[in-house]
């Protein structure tokens, strides 16, 4: 016999469902090794998340979350895929290929990073109601998959990536904490942040890190060279 | 108007006046009229911030002003406005150099006073996500004016900074969600689980693991802000690329206003049931930038970089104060906060003069400053003697106080303490005896430096040192009692 049918079931279920594929797209951005192809799935990333904040807003009647979402939309997935594909164009980076550590490395490390998150908060948030704990644990790996993309990439436009899958993650942990207040003003104000470092990126033409293997180079960005 | 009545208007007065003097110094062309009003600015701040030591508005509001903060407060107001003094004198050399032009001073100006907007709205604001914004608000306008010169040296230091800052915001921000989701269930939701009173008041009834884990990740957020190592990657960068008065408020307020939001957490978990030890963390973190920075200052070339780390080491030696907690650590880590504060601007105001009379910022080629410019050599002599802990000056009150309260708990913590604490003095001595002394280094250039924040910041930290007046050692016991 089948089990009965509870919408609240389904609704977590799609919850959860939506919040693993935001994690699964995480995983993806870590083997992009051309920026386009990296813009583009960033883009998915910021689409999922949109419609993951959508459904937390239907979910736990907060209709103020909608503006979240259709900021995840309209800015992060649209507007801002759109002028990091110019910078590509400008700076001439279409070929860039990064090679910090190894993609397979990098896969590794960032599946162990799943794991941990998984480890730490389903344990912490014990207490939590069902729907915030797995919504915690997951954002907790998006994030952290973010910051590991900060630091494998040295390219300016992967390293605004991986703030942005950051900042995705911390959204997501941010709508899923029923009735948290503020949430719409932190979005928007993480959306100046990142318009700030695309329009720096933008006018400076910033291309790379400055922390280069060559200690001659870091030197003198130091301006400690005599 | 009531007492209460004032007391919120004071409260607005210290956000208003910074938040209307930044738009309207977007909008003035002359660089001369805009560097006034940016003083005139800081002045009705610091007034505004006066009232408040005579009147508090009720707690449980929008605001929350106790203590702790006022002291926070009145020191940012009296070292922006002193830093805008300065500021005038330094930017009006800039000019004549012809290194910055008039139309970067709209940007800059603006600029100014949204970071002592950011920062005041961080200190009283009764509201976890408010204090976030402040941060991160302080944070990106300090980008702006780091990156001001437009050298690739300081886009990049800029870049470094805007990067790492937002990650450590970034996480500040997971670690409050945390905090939130903590007392949500006590509280019930909504605003009053993300207010300090409400927070304070059920603490015992906070969810203690989602505490632990929230406060890692905001001691690591506000820690990559307050430059603990190894977060501290920004800061030289940005201390050594920015404009010097930049220097000054990073050094004395930005990095004092990210530790103030950690002792703001560090209240709540004591209240709670929390198990994590956040004392020993911050004794931990505390020890370890201390010896890093204290190391580090041996090798530095730049002067404003050597200035940078000796901000981190005394971050470190803070940092650690806290975490021994007790009323003595607490009175020693407030007392070291404001002595550094003052100092330290004090220092950069008179390298800003240094390095303009000189026309660079390698300590190598500085030399022999007291007989070239008696002026700058001599007040930078008493800044670095008063930075490295001689007395009479007040950090040796402060340092002194906290040796000896860890002696009574950890003795061997103690020993580490002095160690670090000497091994930068020591850096500290050395690079004092090459910049102030000895055969003057060409470059006479005459300085028009302003002397008035120089020596107001120099006699306080004195004054402090020889005889810690009675009222104020009352107002600092009672500020380190709240933080338990």
């Amino acid at each position: 016999m089948l089990a009965p049918f509870t919408p609240g079931a389904t609704a977590f279920g799609l919850a959860h469902v939506l919040a693993g594929a935001l994690v699964l797209v995480s995983l993806m951005m870590l083997y992009q090794d051309r920026l386009p192809a990296l813009v583009n799935v960033l883009a998915l990333h910021a689409a999922l998340l949109g419609i993951a904040v959508g459904w937390q807003a239907w979910l736990q009647r907060a209709p103020e979350l909608y503006i979240t979402a259709a900021i995840a939309i309209g800015f992060k997935a649209v507007a801002i895929p759109l002028a990091l594909h110019r910078i590509i164009e400008r700076l001439d980076i279409h070929r860039e290929v990064e090679t910090v550590g190894g993609i397979s490395l990098t896969m590794l490390a960032g599946i162990g990073l799943v794991a941990l998150s998984l480890l730490v908060m389903l344990r912490t948030a014990a207490q939590a109601d069902a729907l915030a704990r797995e919504d915690l644990a997951l954002a907790l790996s998006v994030i952290l998959i973010g910051m590991l993309m900060m630091v494998t990439r040295r390219n300016a436009v992967s390293q605004i990536a991986g703030f942005m899958m950051l900042e995705n993650g911390l959204i997501l942990a941010a709508a899923g904490a029923e009735g948290m207040p503020l949430v719409v003003e932190i979005s928007v104000a993480f959306s100046i942040l990142i318009a700030f470092i695309v329009i720096g990126v933008f006018l400076f033409r910033i291309r790379e890190r400055f922390d280069t293997v060559d200690s001659a180079a870091l030197d003198a960005f130091r301006g400690e060279l005599q | 108007m009531t007492g209460a009545g004032a007391a919120f208007a004071a409260v607005i007065g210290t956000l208003a006046i910074p938040g209307g003097a930044m738009l309207l110094l977007a909008f003035i062309p002359s660089w001369r009229l805009a560097a006034r009003l940016n003083a005139l600015a800081s002045f009705a701040t610091v007034a505004a911030a006066a009232v408040l030591l005579f009147r508090q508005p009720a707690p449980d509001g929008l605001f929350l002003v106790d203590g702790l903060n006022i002291a926070f407060l009145l020191l940012n107001g009296l070292v922006g406005f002193t830093t805008s003094l300065f500021s005038a004198s330094y930017i009006g050399h800039e000019i004549d150099t012809g290194r910055l032009a008039p139309h970067h001073l709209r940007l800059y100006h603006a600029m100014y006073q949204a970071m002592m907007l950011g920062m005041n709205l961080a200190l009283v604001s009764n509201n976890l996500g408010l204090m976030w914004f402040g941060v991160e608000l302080a944070t990106l306008s300090t980008v702006m004016m780091v990156g001001l010169y437009r050298t690739p040296a300081a886009i990049e230091a800029s870049w470094k900074y805007l990067i790492l800052g937002s990650v450590g915001i970034a996480l500040a921000l997971f670690g409050t969600i945390l905090v939130y989701l903590a007392a949500q269930p006590a509280l019930g939701g909504g605003m009053k689980a993300m207010q300090w009173t409400g927070l304070l008041r059920h603490a015992a009834a906070l969810d203690p693991a989602l505490l632990d884990v929230g406060f890692v990740f905001l001691l690591i957020g506000y820690g990559t802000k307050s430059g603990l190592v190894p977060m501290h990657a920004w800061l030289p960068d940005a201390h050594a690329e920015g404009p010097t008065p930049i220097s000054a408020v990073l050094s004395g307020l930005l990095l004092n206003v990210a530790l103030y939001a950690l002792l703001r957490f560090k209240i709540l978990l004591a209240a709670s049931h929390a198990s994590i030890a956040a004392g020993r963390l911050m004794e931990g973190f505390g020890l370890v930038t201390l010896f890093f920075a204290a190391i580090m200052l041996y090798r530095r070339r730049d002067i404003k970089r050597l200035f940078a780390y000796s901000s981190i080491e005394h971050m470190g030696i803070i940092t650690f104060a806290f975490g021994i907690g007790g009323p003595i650590g607490n009175l020693a880590g407030l007392l070291q906060m404001a002595m550094h504060s003052l100092t330290k601007s004090a220092i950069f105001f008179a390298v800003g003069h240094v390095a303009q009379a000189k026309g660079t910022q390698k300590i190598a080629e500085i030399g022999g400053l007291t007989a070239s410019h008696p002026f700058l050599g001599w007040t930078l002599v008493a800044g670095i003697a008063a930075i490295a802990g001689l007395p009479p000056f007040g950090i040796f009150t402060s340092e002194f106080l906290l040796i000896t309260s860890t002696f009574a708990r950890a003795p061997l913590l103690a020993v580490l303490l002095g160690l670090g604490i000497l091994l930068a003095f020591g850096a500290l001595l050395l690079r004092m005896t090459g910049l102030c002394f000895g055969a003057p280094s060409p470059g006479d250039a005459p300085s028009s430096a302003a002397a008035t924040p120089l020596l107001l910041h120099l006699a306080l930290v004195l004054a402090v040192g020889i005889a810690l007046p009675g009222f104020l050692y009352d107002w600092f016991a009672h500020a380190a009692a709240l933080l338990g």
